[in-house]
């Protein structure tokens, strides 16, 4: 059919038209705060009042924090109004006094190297991890995850524990064992308890599989349960050997690094175990089920503060009296367990939104129903949920300040301390102290909460169609 | 007749008989979807199931994986009969690969990754051989330059295709359809069933289930046809176009075929 013989009504298109720049009234700065900024009269409202705002906090910020502030002296005085002469700010001062009391606490001053070894080491090992292109990433993972609060542990609380007894000692077969005989600063009696517990153990274990999946999957678990064990005499070893290191006990450790240990222990505690719940909570196993229900719902349903008052006040009362654990680990296990049940019902969410074909797609292709966990439903899953899991970091982050009331003394709580202190009652000292405390913890917040965002970005190129 | 080498060398030793189902039945609830069905596939034979929707023909080729249980009856895949015991249902489906409607790649992992996934986890390959055969099946089916994209950006014809090659690197015995084409743009089927065409050719043992009837023309040695749950028609497919013999087939056959 030539051009000829269209009738001049047909509605064809002879050419094929080139794209063309948008009209000018699409374009430029005026055009864009038109549209962000000046659009409607509730727009216009709104703007209006961001700017109020602006002027209205950011000042008096600048000259209470900057401008008014005290950067210099020794005492009180350098902050007093009627001995400076002119309205004073901020009393940086009485921070460079007290930072060391905000960084470790009542930490020892002749063992503090040991505080800044492990906060240098956790910097060196967790930044190639958290930065993608550097390479050795399972490496990496091991030595942050695996070694190093080992290492921190013996570092913070210097080791040599002095174990006295492991499974059997505590079911009151004591007399097996050699009590008293060392070798090499080492009690014989734990670890000859440890060897045969860790034996009777795998064999335990063995009997029950072989008696629960069959003949075959005895001698699996056995070697499973004599690993895990292997792992587990590995970390008591290390803690027991005496390094050499004077030690320090936990309740005199103080601010920042309490802060730190318990935010960083409850954070990399409470995903795995929050995954294991999530996980178990969606079993088909009704006892997994259950369990998992009744561990979500009852720390939820509990405050943090209940929980850390029951850890250190009543768990003792009920524990035998032989068995004594640490003030600030209780702490620690409590934060860390109440995180985990947040973090399981976010997990849950994540895994809700995966569609069942992934799950098909996976068993159809011979995936067993752990790896069809592992390499397809989790990984989508955990993407999902990152802004979740981010801001219970950041609400676990921030309540480890609770922790004051059970007499543990966080950088908030070394501040408190530090208010009491008559050399530098000022009338800003108090405003300083916390704006400082809020700064620390803000920065701490932020880095986090940018952090993540850089890494959905990441994950999200993906996706992108 | 083009053989391929790989698929030639996973069918060496296989039973004859690809799939035997006697007397199977299945139930959502009070709901029977299954009802008798006896069906016998032998190795290399390509089998097309149609029929209305919700006529069972879905269910029936998602239970010899074991994507569905079935209550009542035996089924026998590639000489194991499939149970509640998880090993043998693993071993089931690592021999039979399935492509689904929606694809169902995985869209966190690249093309490549889709493919190396299961050979390296299920069958312990080495990465380098898991990729060297990715890339071969990715180049039967024309796509390997995309290899290191992700599902999302691709057409659905292309994701269909590399579905397909996802499961042909397990090397499977028996490709299973499950309407490869339905959600397809329909300037995309072709792409999709010339892939399957090459295949059938390749000698593999192939149950489809798909309305495309010019496909089934082609490739298949026998058309089933399904209703409520039971197969009431099968036929080798000229006579079963030209000549049904059921009223449920003429009238299904007369609404599709114009």
């Amino acid at each position: 059919m030539s051009d000829q013989t269209l009738s001049p009504h047909v509605f064809v298109s002879s050419v094929l038209l080139e794209p063309a720049p948008p009209p000018v009234s699409d374009r430029g700065p005026v055009r864009w705060a038109r549209a962000h900024l000046f659009g409607s009269v509730p727009q216009v409202l709104l703007t209006l009042f961001g700017i109020w705002l602006v002027f209205a906090v950011i000042p008096p910020l600048v000259q209470f924090f900057l401008i008014d502030a005290v950067w210099e002296g020794t005492d009180r005085k350098a902050c007093l109004p009627a001995d400076v002469g002119h309205p004073v700010g901020a009393c940086w001062p009485f921070i460079w006094a007290k930072i060391n009391q905000l960084t470790y606490g009542f930490y020892p001053a002749d063992e503090r190297w040991r505080v800044n070894v492990v906060y240098a080491l956790g910097a060196v090992l967790l930044l190639p991890l958290l930065i993608q292109k550097v390479p050795y990433k399972r490496l990496n993972a091991i030595l942050f995850f695996g070694v190093y609060p080992v290492v921190a542990f013996v570092l913070l609380t210097g080791g040599n524990f002095g174990l006295k007894r492991f499974l059997l000692g505590y079911l009151g077969f004591d007399g097996l064992f050699p009590i008293g005989a060392t070798v090499a600063g080492l009690s014989v009696a734990f670890w000859a308890d440890f060897v045969v517990s860790s034996a009777l153990l795998a064999l335990g274990a063995a009997a029950l599989a072989r008696f629960v999946a069959g003949p075959g999957a005895g001698l699996g678990a056995a070697r499973n349960t004599l690993s895990a064990l292997g792992i587990l005499g590995a970390v008591l070893l290390a803690a027991d050997i005496d390094v050499g290191l004077q030690p320090v006990e936990t309740r005199l450790w103080g601010g920042l690094l309490v802060t730190l240990v318990i935010a960083v222990t409850g954070i990399t505690a409470s995903l795995p175990f929050g995954i294991l719940l999530a996980l178990g909570r969606r079993s088909h196993l009704p006892l997994v089920k259950i369990c998992s229900i009744l561990f979500i719902e009852f720390w939820r349903g509990v405050p943090l503060i209940t929980v850390l008052f029951f850890a250190t006040y009543m768990l003792p009362l009920f524990l035998p009296g032989q068995l004594t654990i640490d003030g600030l680990l209780r702490a620690v296990v409590g934060v860390a367990l109440f995180a985990s049940a947040y973090m399981a019902e976010v997990v849950r969410g994540g895994l809700q939104a995966i569609p069942k074909g992934q799950y098909e797609g996976a068993m159809a292709l011979g995936l067993p129903g752990s790896l069809k966990m592992r390499l397809v439903v989790l990984p989508q899953a955990l993407k999902l949920v990152i802004p979740g899991i981010v801001n219970n970091f950041i609400g676990l982050f921030k309540d480890t300040t609770l922790v004051l009331i059970v007499s543990i003394f966080d950088l908030l709580g070394a501040m408190r301390a530090a208010f009491t202190d008559p050399n530098w009652a000022t009338p800003t000292t108090l405003f300083t102290g916390f704006g400082f405390a809020g700064i620390v913890y803000f920065v701490f917040c932020f880095g986090m909460s940018r952090y993540s965002m850089a890494l959905e970005k990441r994950l999200d190129r993906a996706r992108h169609h | 007749m083009s053989i391929d080498p790989v698929i030639a060398q996973a069918e060496a030793g296989a039973p004859k008989l690809a799939v035997e189902m006697v007397g199977v039945n299945k139930w959502y609830g009070q709901f029977h979807v299954l009802r008798d069905v006896n069906l016998t596939v032998e190795r290399g034979e390509r089998l097309v199931i149609c029929g209305p929707s919700g006529s069972g023909k879905s269910t029936l080729i998602r239970c010899i994986n074991r994507l569905e249980e079935h209550q009542k009856g035996r089924i026998v895949v590639d000489g194991i009969e499939l149970t509640d015991d998880l090993k043998r249902i693993d071993e089931v489906r690592r021999e039979v690969g399935m492509c689904f409607q929606h694809f169902n790649l995985f869209p966190h992992l690249t093309i490549l990754e889709n493919c190396t996934l299961a050979p390296m986890w299920v069958r312990k390959m080495p990465k380098k051989e898991a990729e060297e055969v990715a890339m071969h099946f990715l180049e039967k089916v024309k796509i390997p330059h995309q290899a290191h994209k992700y599902p999302g950006q691709l057409s659905g014809g292309q994701q269909q295709r590399v579905a397909i090659a996802r499961a042909l690197c397990m090397r499977p015995r028996i490709m299973l359809f499950d309407e490869p084409t339905s959600a397809l743009d329909p300037e995309m089927v072709k792409e999709v069933l010339d892939t399957m065409v090459e295949l059938a050719q390749d000698g593999m043992t192939m149950l489809c289930v798909t309305h495309e009837m010019g496909f089934a023309r082609q490739v298949a040695n026998r058309v089933i046809f399904m209703d409520a749950g039971q197969i009431i028609e099968m036929n080798e497919p000229n006579a079963f176009f030209s000549n049904p013999q059921h009223e449920r087939t003429k009238l299904f056959l007369s609404q599709i075929l114009h």
